[in-house]
């Protein structure tokens, strides 16, 4: 009887096959607007300080680009002429869900590209799907580099580079400020992000101060628990004195106030390589002398920055929304940018609105001009950016009355990342020949 | 068990309903809808083996410990084994989470109500806390899953469909098979009075260790058709105890009467959760709330009583 | 010895914090029968209500004092208000349905409520550490502790306190003790069980609501916080006992200190401990640790 039923599903297989491979003869031609889904926390603890920021700074860039108001080299309204309707959606709900969510982007909203995510978990979670399904996918925020180490990707960019640059800037700074603190430890969120950051600065310690000796127990708490009383007291025992952490979203804020209570940051050296935006929803009571990163020369750190389209960024952010741009703002408005660059480069060469593979073509290997500083795709296989990455101590500025830094010290892309076609594991454990740092 | 399987009008409204399905999607509906039934169906199986629970009056708060277990077994075979081969992941899926229903169903079989709840619940917050802490598992993050295979040869959506379609109507079909022999008529006994039952010669907890397992077979498998479709799995989305929650809200939505009623059920889900992310994705939550909320309020027998009343269908004594 | 001191001061901490939400929970359960999945919501929006209005003192400078006032009023308010508002229109025409039922109609509940405080509260993270601020710290065993948190052990203390006295030494908590033990025969001897179950609500409400709003000042109140803590507090309550005031005593204190040497020690097994024990307290003592394994009726 079995057999019965199969022959009937293979005849009907087989005749929808062909009907279906009529329909997926697709054709592309010239647009007056790009559908794109932009992905950023909504909901949940990463919404107020990643993904609503995140939004924001995408918001900001796509009217301008719309209206033809932005600054030069961006002056040219549209993308590729064509103006740009943006679907923000959630990213919260973990990377099942969200696989789910974008085969509904391609499939039944048919968007032209997708653009975001924040968290690495989702990133490679969306990675193989967005070459699945063929889409061109610009991640603007996520950090893992496992998204390209493990395999190079044919539709994925990502206009931020990776972990690697941030833990081993941190691990410079601290070798380069504090050339005495041998013992160091780290407070990690237990997933692709916590765990990549804290292994690369371990890797990074190991060579640029041999007789350093990382702890025994880091600790990896998982994601978005709030609540870290018996983690701050077992890194308080632990002698080690240097506190490495990548937190971010709510969590790098609850950890802070409940460290803050307890006079951690008197005691440790709190080396934080993205915790920039919890410098500004805390404003003045943040505790000054915590060495601070912002995973580039963007938000926390580029505030005094004078580059024109930085300063244009600054001060129409502050006309809408009333607050400073984090680093979200500027990671997400910048894979914008992006995208505006590569489509109008393509549009350039076929002299025609561009495919989508033209547009990924002319992606790949890009320069563009970013808010601090231009900005190369130069690996990944032309898919991955590198920048570069700095870390100061916050200091509250008492005149402006807003969080700031001082001691800031950037690190080129030179320094910090491994080679065109190098691990970045390998690279370093070879002493990371050919580094340039000034 | 099967004699005159084919002759049961619940099973031919199960073939029709669900061939029918295959060539409304293929001729007539938009692409993107067959990802919806392709969920649906996945995860009609485990609301399936919840049904067959709930006949027994058992309710499970943890069969999110076998769903994640099937969609994890796919996940490790892929990483270690590079199984992709669909029938080989339907199968590992089905067998592991079996064997580990087997092994708990020696300890659950003893309890009932509000305990046999309970302990399910431990048991996948176990899972969960192994899952979400353990870097070579992925942690929080999971796994990829890549497309599947049959004999070698890649598998178009299209065709994943069809035999998920396949493996849902073979299921389906030996389900019913079970419910109409006599160990399925006594689990709706057990229901009614264990004693009673053991009195006429029957071990009840023998009776619920099989159907236990049958249910945690039917959930691995939801797991492993889930993980094969979407291409992902993770702790937080199939193992953690609103999954659970989620698997029994279907349940109820779908009510216990047919053995296609779940299926309805778990479409229509992936149906209210595409349009509420499309049109309210901050009040998805609450949709789903409500819903569960007034269905057992004014359909307390879920979906499938709707349609028993339109169609005057199901009058069978094995039905209720 | 400064490592074992801190592994129990640490459990004590979140063993104090889980018995107050906890406790709410049981209650409901010992005299409802109901397993209140939405008790979650209590707490979440507790810690909220508490976050807004620690935030309205701190923004006009009002004077510090104010607020414990404040934290314990948002308790009393919330669970007073979406006390009642569950119990009236959705448990009371719930009273004879199926356990099971009951279980999910509170899981939509809470999903609801979930939604309900990013339209009432934004999805911006409240930080209401002004409190905790106040109250500085001081240094136990060679380790500095926040006053506040520690207060945390306190305020457990005096809740446990009030609770066994309430239940024990008034003639309402010897009514309550009654419904318990045998709803029927209650009813018969004239007790109004309806009022009884009200107000057993709502209590427990404001026991969940007042684990939230004391908290607050230590965290950062998002959406979604409320997720982990749901399961957490079943599983203290499964291991003590459904039900029994002491059990959930004994089981915050056996989960709080399992996780603090977890996370001292192994931190991989952190949230794995805690269900490993739940799961092997059932299997071993299916009442819990604490409930007389006769008082229940099946």
């Amino acid at each position: 009887m079995k057999i019965k039923i199969f022959n009937k599903t293979t005849k009907v297989a087989s005749a929808s096959m062909l009907v279906a491979s009529c329909l997926l003869a697709g054709t592309a031609f010239a647009k007056d607007t790009v559908k794109v889904g932009v992905v950023s926390f909504l909901t949940g603890p990463a919404a107020g300080v990643f993904g609503v920021p995140a939004k924001q700074g995408a918001q900001i860039v796509i009217d301008a680009i719309n209206n033809g108001t932005m600054p030069a080299p961006y002056n040219k309204q549209g993308f590729a002429g064509a103006k740009m309707n943006p679907i923000f959606s959630d990213e919260s709900g973990g990377g099942t869900k969200q696989v789910g969510l974008f085969r509904d982007f391609v499939e039944k909203q048919k968007v032209d590209a997708m653009i975001g995510y924040i968290s690495s978990g989702n990133c490679m979670a969306i990675g193989p799907i967005a070459d699945e399904l063929k889409m061109l996918t610009v991640f603007s925020t996520c950090g893992t580099p496992r998204l390209y180490e493990e395999k190079l990707r044919s539709h994925v960019f990502r206009t931020q580079a990776n972990a690697v640059g941030d833990s081993l800037a941190a691990a410079r700074y601290i070798t380069d400020m504090y050339p005495n603190e041998k013992n160091y430890t780290g407070i990690n969120q237990n997933y692709a992000w916590g765990q990549d950051s804290y292994k690369f600065f371990e890797l990074g310690m190991k060579q640029m101060s041999p007789d350093s000796k990382g702890s025994d127990k880091p600790q990896f708490p998982k994601l978005f628990v709030g609540q870290y009383g018996t983690e701050i007291s077992a890194l308080s025992l632990d002698k080690a004195k240097v506190v490495h952490s990548s937190f971010w979203d709510g969590d790098i804020e609850a950890f802070t106030l409940q460290a803050m209570v307890r006079g951690f940051f008197q005691k440790k050296i709190f080396v934080s390589s993205v915790g920039g935006s919890a410098v500004d929803a805390l404003d003045k009571k943040f505790p000054d002398g915590i060495v601070m990163g912002t995973r580039g020369n963007v938000g926390l750190l580029a505030r005094d920055d004078k580059s024109p389209l930085n300063v244009w960024f600054i001060k129409e952010y502050k006309k809408r929304f009333n607050a400073l741009p984090l680093g979200p703002s500027y990671q997400y408005a910048r894979s914008i940018l992006a995208y505006k660059f590569a489509m109008d480069k393509a549009m350039a060469k076929a002299g025609s609105f561009p495919t989508q593979d033209q547009v990924i073509a002319a992606m790949k290997n890009i320069k563009f001009k970013s808010f601090t500083e231009t900005i190369s795709m130069a690996r990944g296989g032309g898919h991955q950016a590198v920048h570069s990455v700095g870390y100061g101590l916050t200091k509250y500025n008492k005149k402006g009355k807003t969080p700031g830094a001082e001691k800031v010290k950037m690190y080129g892309p030179e320094c910090i990342y491994p080679p065109a076609g190098t691990k970045s594991e390998d690279w370093i454990n070879a002493g990371m020949p050919g580094a340039k740092c000034n | 068990m099967f004699t005159g399987i084919f002759k049961d009008t619940s099973v031919r409204v199960l073939i029709v309903f669900m061939i029918s399905l295959c060539v409304i999607s293929s001729f007539i509906l938009p692409d993107w809808m067959q990802n919806n039934f392709m969920y649906g169906l996945s995860r009609g199986l485990a609301i399936l083996g919840l049904m067959l629970l709930w006949r027994t009056n058992l309710v499970s708060f943890g069969h999110a410990l076998y769903y994640g277990f099937g969609a994890y077994a796919v996940a490790l075979c892929q990483k270690y084994f590079g199984i992709t081969d669909i029938l080989l992941r339907f199968t590992i899926a089905v067998v592991a989470a079996g064997l580990l229903g087997f092994c708990l169903g020696f300890i659950l079989r003893k309890y009932r109500e509000i305990f046999f709840a309970m302990l399910s619940l431990a048991f996948s917050m176990v899972l969960y806390g192994l899952l979400a802490k353990a870097e070579f598992l992925g942690s929080t993050d999971g796994m990829s899953i890549s497309p599947s295979t049959l004999f070698g040869l890649e598998l178009t959506r299209q065709y994943l469909f069809f035999l998920i379609t396949f493996f849902v109507i073979c299921a389906a079909v030996s389900i019913q098979a079970y419910l109409r022999s006599t160990l399925g008529h006594l689990t709706t006994a057990i229901q009614d009075n264990e004693i009673r039952v053991e009195f006429l010669g029957f071990s009840v907890q023998k009776a619920i260790h099989i159907k236990y397992v049958i249910s945690a077979c039917l959930a691995g498998g939801a797991g492993g058709l889930m993980a094969a479709s979407l291409g992902q799995v993770d702790p937080d989305s199939m193992v953690n105890w609103n999954v659970s929650g989620e698997l029994v809200f279907i349940t109820i939505m779908s009510g216990w009467g047919n053995i296609l009623a779940p299926f309805i059920g778990a479409i229509i889900f992936e149906f209210i959760r595409t349009y509420a992310f499309e049109w309210a994705p901050q009040a998805w939550a609450a949709i789903v709330g409500g819903t569960l909320l007034a269905i057992i309020f004014f359909f307390p027998g879920g979906i499938w009583s709707i349609i028993e009343k339109v169609f005057n269908y199901g009058k069978k004594k094995d039905v209720k | 010895m400064q490592f074992w001191a801190t592994v129990f001061l640490d459990g004590l901490t979140y063993a104090s914090y889980l018995f107050i939400v906890s406790l709410g929970l049981t209650i409901i359960f010992g005299v409802m029968k109901i397993l209140n999945v939405a008790h979650g919501s209590f707490y979440a929006w507790g810690a909220y209500t508490a976050a807004f209005a620690i935030g309205i003192i701190s923004d006009n400078d009002l004077p510090e004092i104010l607020f414990l006032p404040a934290i314990l009023i948002s308790a009393v308010l919330v669970g007073v208000v979406l006390g009642y508002i569950i119990e009236r229109f959705i448990l009371r025409k719930m009273y004879n349905q199926d356990i099971h039922l009951i279980v999910l109609a509170t899981f939509g509940v809470f999903l609801i409520f979930e939604d309900l405080i990013i339209i009432t509260f934004g999805v911006d993270p409240y930080l209401p550490y002004q409190p905790a601020m106040m109250l500085g710290w001081i240094d136990i065993v060679g380790l500095n502790r926040g006053v506040y948190q520690l207060s945390l052990i306190l305020l457990a203390t005096i809740v446990a306190f009030g609770c066994w006295y309430g239940l024990t030494k008034t003639k309402w908590g010897k009514l309550l003790q009654s419904v318990i033990y045998d709803r029927e025969i209650s009813e018969a001897m004239g007790i109004n069980v309806t009022k009884v179950y009200v107000v057993t609500f709502i209590g427990g409400a404001i026991l969940g609501a007042l684990g939230g709003a004391y908290v607050a000042p230590t965290t950062s109140v998002s959406p979604g916080f409320a997720i982990d803590l749901v399961v957490l507090s079943f599983a203290v309550v499964v291991i003590g006992g459904m039900g029994s005031i002491p059990g959930a005593l004994i089981g915050s204190l056996i989960v709080g200190l399992l996780r603090a040497f977890a996370v001292h020690q192994a931190p991989i097994l952190e949230l794995f401990v805690v269900f490993a024990v739940m799961a092997i307290v059932l299997i071993i003592r299916p009442e819990g640790l604490f409930a007389p394994p006769k008082a229940r009726k099946i």
